[in-house]
């Protein structure tokens, strides 16, 4: 069966790739592109861990086929930082320890700043459902949470 | 031992994790995430059956097809010495380990692997996967604890009789073991209590839950070398597993630590690598193999289901008079359960004079048992602590207040054979008591409840070097895969024994042939035990620098001190010479003697014993049986918490999987013992939305062995959740349940029985 | 190399083509989230998939005629920031906003949720019970039929070949008109439903109810539409009794199974619980 060329915009620059029509975006992300940033935990959309931001929306990239993606614009983990600059999330999460082993950490940075994108002032109850879908086994959520909020009120303050 | 200056500059700060921003951008590099030229994929053929014999294996299809280099069953892997070995907090059997990395003759679970292929691709290796034809003769299955403990039960290894009982049974069983500890004399115990309270409880078998699925990247060349890069919770370990099973000398091994994405103990044991090490040797190429979700939760994890039996027995004006158990565990296919440690520590949070625990390790077709944050303990904890609260309720005591009179302090004999040092359950107590949370009213449908959670935590063989570079900058290296935030922890203890900035240390978890042997990161040992290696290393450089002073100054070793980064003059006797910094000898040390380092190998005794006590509120909806967590405080001796934040996310991650244990988490098998909820959305780990805020209070009780007085924390705050819920539940209703997990229908039915 | 095709028409006549070449081994792709998953697991391997999103009669939400029109390509979380949707069918909104996670909100349509045809589909009872309609494309041209005639049965439709649903229609509303769904899940979030109800009803100027519509998920193979607890409702002021009546109706009405999920006795008891709640909740939002 023949591959699909998709073209197709990730991180603001134009991206091109070959993919069979079953591959998941997830897949032609981390084996065709070499982005392995956005990591994979289920395959099925149960832990958020492959979230990346397609077309401006929210969504797990092992949830949409690679060929979707043509056309659409692909924001990942790595074109999270402007440069050397840290998001003011990716920063917020360093100083406040809002991560351990760090593999839901990408996905959980993807949704939270797509969540403080529509709402600069979610309550805690806001974040904790927004974040539902993003799993992550060694922090019972608190310090996330905390730095969500606190990186909000920053940016409100700022 | 114990040094304490009376401020510190680093140890109890937050600092900047050093692989932080690695990890918030994606630039982390974890098991799966690495591809080396021409790597082929690896997948793995499993059983479909819970119990059968393998008649044959025919691998021809999938070997002739397009795309596919290797194929293997186990009559490419030799056969293993059945010596036993430690793997985690557990011994192992090799022979177990081996079929349990892949079947011989049997296999005694669902999921069990029986064949791999390595292929150009994961589409082609799994299509290839399902060419290889396995003929079974499906046997008779018992996956239930006390089921697989009856006479008529299918009997899983028919060379196995129970051990620890005289004189030897005549029958093969799957009762692998029996364990006792005792102290005093039960009988005179309960003779002696007021209120006897005895009750039966069930857990369920639960998963670590890690979000990253096992995955390696082996490579073997045809000289024999093995090259081996995955997500473990100890690389040494996959060296000792790797070596052993496939018979290849250590020093021919090179296990490079991935970033490891979770493992709560479920990657204290290998599954894949040496599958991926036996098919690259074959291809003659690398080759990645990565489980799906799926495949962990039928092939990994979990920890025991147990059923156990508890009585306790107390006077009326509140003192404890004896503790007796019984405890049945699940070990999976092969012996191996934590029910050794879930005997010892089950009523060690208490001063009792008359205990008397049983333990039974039970073999049933589930996959093989593994650690699991203090293996044992919650399980066994869970029991006494419910009925600590029944007790206390009887009595009339304030359940904290209970747990006060009766807690272990410095000289309390444990009935496992320790008598307690320095410790610090009476204080986590004094802490809850003084909490704002502990007070706070509850309305209708709520209730609190409180548990003490014990673990032991050890010490053990790590090593770390410290390079002191010549632009006065320090590197780090040591072996203990960063589970958690350790590097940073690391750094700063580095930092504060050098008195140097922290942000000059960079530590590194370097591979297996870059630094000595060091045992997994797990029993809470790594803050512990590498960090005193890091502090001896450190002390080793600090003592080299000295040297190279002296040399400078021409005066004896002994008359030049280090203080703050700086070597000093001992007194002004020695003479007047300008205090020399670390970077200032660094710079010169081509004139001094060359390089500049540290090390230390060490075997870390005197890891402190770990104690905690947690609130929980909860609410319950009569009409659903739903709970919600309202409030949660994890209150726990850490020692000296080295980066707070870090220690803080330890009680938090703990908490929240303990309340995942206790609320929703199970194992569910259909009648042909297969499993039915392999997947996050069925095993129901908690969500953010299912948690409140978990406030963590750190109280620090030194431990007097190390340098610091760390105290290991990551596993005692799984355990006092499974109670704390438990009790909290029992508060609201009214209803004392004695099955986890708490599940809505669960407790739907539970109230029904009582109207 | 699975074989699998993907097309993605831009017409719903080349849609309708592509299903009705690949004659019952076709599957459409709205949102994606149930299928695949099913192609991960291999529970499915169709010869071909069609994405349906690149056809303009799928996007948006239409008012028309007093009521909605809903592309079979719009996602949950689209629903949810449609104010004038939200306002009217709250129950049909929180019925497909409890379709998973945010992630899952950005892609998963509620009309995937019913050709999933799941008795637990938590997009499904309030749509029921709303009286909703579906537009359906084929070979004949289209048709249109009750949102309640898809399902046939789990993971079975009453779809024909080369027919898809391109669009979901819900009524006009009169005044004093709400609706409310409620599911159970052992959690709270990211899970399948153990019981939903969803409950549509009319009160008139004193609040007494004028029309209502109870319909259960996940207690039978398909939903279930509970006639009693409707009339329950109908000429009370939803008052404690009529709440009391609802639930035994619902209880009464429910003929779930035993599984991995929850027991019978649960189902059965909570069918009720949650349907007294739901009918609880329209009521007031029909008041207000």
């Amino acid at each position: 069966m023949a591959k699909h060329h998709v073209t197709t915009t990730i991180n603001g620059e134009e991206a091109e790739y070959l993919c069979e029509p079953q591959e998941t975006l997830l897949d032609v992300l981390r084996d065709e592109v070499g982005l392995t940033g956005t990591k994979e935990g289920c395959s099925s959309g149960d832990c958020g861990a492959c979230s990346v931001m397609l077309d401006g929306r929210l969504v797990c990239s092992c949830l949409v086929l690679g060929v979707e993606a043509q056309g659409k614009t692909v924001e990942t983990i790595e074109g999270m930082a402007d440069g050397e600059e840290l998001h003011p999330l990716q920063q917020k999460f360093l100083e406040e320890a809002a991560l351990q082993c760090g593999f839901c950490t990408p996905g959980v940075l993807i949704a939270a700043k797509a969540l403080l994108d529509t709402n600069n002032n979610p309550t805690e109850t806001e974040v904790r459902y927004w974040l539902a879908g993003n799993l992550c086994r060694c922090t019972g959520y608190d310090k996330i949470v905390r730095a969500v909020m606190d990186t909000a009120a920053d940016m409100r303050g700022a | 031992m114990n040094e304490q200056p009376k401020q510190f500059k680093w140890v109890g700060t937050r600092t900047i994790r050093p692989d932080g921003v690695d990890k918030v951008t994606g630039r982390a590099m974890y098991g799966a995430d690495l591809t080396l030229p021409g790597m082929l994929e690896g997948k793995v053929v499993r059983s479909p059956h819970a119990h059968a014999k393998i008649i044959s294996i025919d691998t021809s299809k999938a070997a002739a097809m397009d795309g596919v280099k290797a194929v293997v069953t186990a009559a490419d892997m030799p056969l293993a010495d059945p010596t036993p070995v430690a793997s985690g907090e557990a011994m192992i059997n090799l022979r177990d380990l081996s079929d349990n990395v892949i079947a011989r003759e049997k296999v005694l679970y669902e999921g069990q692997t029986v064949a791999a292929v390595a292929a150009t691709s994961a589409d082609i290796a799994e299509r290839a996967a399902a060419l290889i034809e396995v003929e079974y003769e499906v046997l008779p299955h018992v996956i239930d604890v006390l089921e697989a403990m009856k006479d008529d039960a299918p009997v899983l290894h028919d060379y196995m009789f129970t051990g620890g009982i005289k004189p030897k049974p005549e029958k093969a069983s799957n009762v692998a073991n029996r364990v006792e500890f005792s102290l005093g004399d039960i009988e005179a115990g309960f003779a002696a209590a007021d209120v006897v309270i005895e009750k039966n409880f069930t857990t369920e078998p639960v998963h670590q839950g890690y979000i990253e699925p096992h995955a390696v990247v082996a490579d073997m060349g045809p000289d024999g070398k093995v090259d081996v890069f995955c997500s473990s919770q100890g690389h040494f370990m996959v060296r000792a597993f790797v070596a052993g099973l496939l018979k290849i000398d250590m020093s021919k091994i090179k296990v490079t630590a991935a970033e490891i994405g979770g493992g709560f103990g479920g990657k204290t044991t290998v599954y894949l690598e040496p599958l991926a090490v036996m098919l690259s040797r074959k291809a003659g190429r690398p080759v990645r193999m990565v489980m799906s979700r799926d495949e962990v939760f039928r092939a990994s994890g979990p920890t025991s289901g147990a059923a156990l039996t508890i009585k306790m027995g107390a006077t009326k004006d509140g003192r404890i008079t004896a503790g007796d158990a019984t405890l049945y565990f699940q070990a999976g296919a092969w012996p191996g359960s934590p029910v050794g440690p879930a005997a010892m520590t089950a009523f060690a949070p208490y001063d009792l004079e008359n205990v008397k625990v049983v333990g039974f390790d039970v073999v049933s077709n589930r996959q093989k048992v593994v650690a699991y944050r203090a293996p044992g303990a919650p399980i066994s904890e869970y029991g006494v602590e419910s009925i600590m609260d029944e007790l206390a309720s009887e009595l009339g005591i304030d359940p904290l207040e209970f747990r006060a009179m009766n807690g272990a302090k410095e000289g309390t004999q444990a009935a496992y054979g320790v008598k307690f040092g320095t410790i610090g359950m009476q204080e986590t107590i004094a802490a809850a008591q003084a909490t704002e949370h502990y007070k706070i009213p509850l309305g209708p449908n709520q209730g609190r409840g409180v548990a003490t959670g014990f673990w032991f935590n050890i010490g053990g063989e790590s090593c770390a070097g410290i390079r002191i570079n010549e632009d006065g900058s320090v590197s780090l290296t040591e072996g203990s895969p960063d589970i958690g935030g350790s590097r940073a922890s690391m750094a700063i203890m580095a930092a504060e024994t050098l008195g140097i900035d922290v942000n000059k240390v960079k530590p590194s978890v370097v591979d297996t042939d870059a630094t000595g042997y060091a045992f997994v990161t797990g029993g809470s040992r790594v803050t512990f035990a590498t960090g005193m290696a890091v502090v001896d290393a450190s002390k080793a450089a600090i003592d080299e620098m000295r040297a190279r002073a002296a040399m400078i100054w021409d005066v004896d070793v002994d008359g030049v001190v280090w203080e703050d980064g700086h070597a000093k003059p001992a007194s002004t006797n020695v003479g007047d010479f300008e205090p020399m910094s670390l970077a200032e000898l660094a710079k010169v040390a081509n004139k001094t003697g060359g390089p500049i380092s540290g090390h230390a190998d060490i075997n870390a005794k005197g890891a402190g014993p770990g104690f905690g006590t947690h609130i929980c509120d909860v609410e319950v909806d009569p009409d659903t049986g739903f709970v919600t967590v309202l409030r949660y405080t994890a209150i726990q001796d850490v020692g000296r918490a080295i980066h707070p934040s870090y220690v803080e996310g330890q009680l938090q991650g703990g908490a929240a999987q303990g309340i995942g244990w206790a609320l929703n988490e199970e194992y569910i098998y259909d009648a042909d013992g297969k499993l039915e909820n392999p997947g996050f959305l069925d095993y129901r780990v908690p969500v953010a939305s299912d948690l409140p805020m978990i406030d963590a209070i750190l109280v620090e009780v030194p431990n007097p062995t190390h340098p610091f007085g760390v105290r290991g924390v990551g596993e005692v705050p799984i355990i006092p959740p499974l109670a704390a819920v438990n009790n909290a539940v029992a508060a609201a209703t009214g209803v004392r349940f004695n099955a986890l997990p708490l599940s809505p229908p669960a407790i739907l039915a539970g109230l029904a029985d009582k109207e | 190399m699975s074989g699998m095709r993907y097309e993605a028409p831009g017409s719903v006549d080349e849609a309708v083509a592509l299903l009705a070449d690949a004659n019952g081994a076709a599957r459409v792709l709205a949102g994606g989230t149930d299928l695949l998953v099913q192609l991960r697991a291999g529970m499915i391997s169709p010869d071909v998939v069609v994405n349906i999103k690149d056809i303009s009669e799928t996007h948006g939400i239409t008012a028309e005629g007093g009521g909605f029109r809903i592309g079979a390509s719009v996602s949950g979380a689209e629903m949810g920031e449609n104010a004038a949707l939200v306002a009217a069918w709250p129950g049909v909104v929180e019925g497909a906003e409890l379709i998973g996670s945010t992630q899952v909100q950005g892609r998963a349509t509620m009309t995937g949720n019913l050709c999933n045809a799941s008795p637990a589909a938590d997009g499904v009872p309030a749509l029921i019970a709303g009286g909703a309609t579906c537009t359906i494309a084929g070979p004949n041209g289209t048709r249109e039929a009750p949102v309640g005639d898809i399902p046939t049965g789990p993971g079975k439709t009453s779809l024909g070949n080369g027919e898809f649903i391109v669009a979901i229609n819900l009524p006009a509303r009169p005044a004093n008109a709400s609706d409310a769904y409620l599911r159970m899940i052992p959690r709270t979030e990211m899970d399948i439903a153990i019981v939903g109800a969803g409950v549509n009803l009319v009160l008139d100027d004193d609040g007494t109810c004028t029309a209502a519509s109870v319909v259960l998920g996940a207690v039978g193979p398909k939903t279930i539409t509970v006639a009693d607890a409707a009339a329950a409702l109908v000429g009370s002021k939803v008052d404690d009794a009529a709440l009391e009546a609802v639930k035994a109706a619902a209880s009464a009405a429910a003929t779930p199974i035993d599984d991995k999920r929850g027991t019978v006795a649960y189902r059965t008891k909570v069918a009720g619980v949650l349907a007294a709640r739901a009918a609880a909740i329209a009521a007031t939002r029909a008041r207000s």
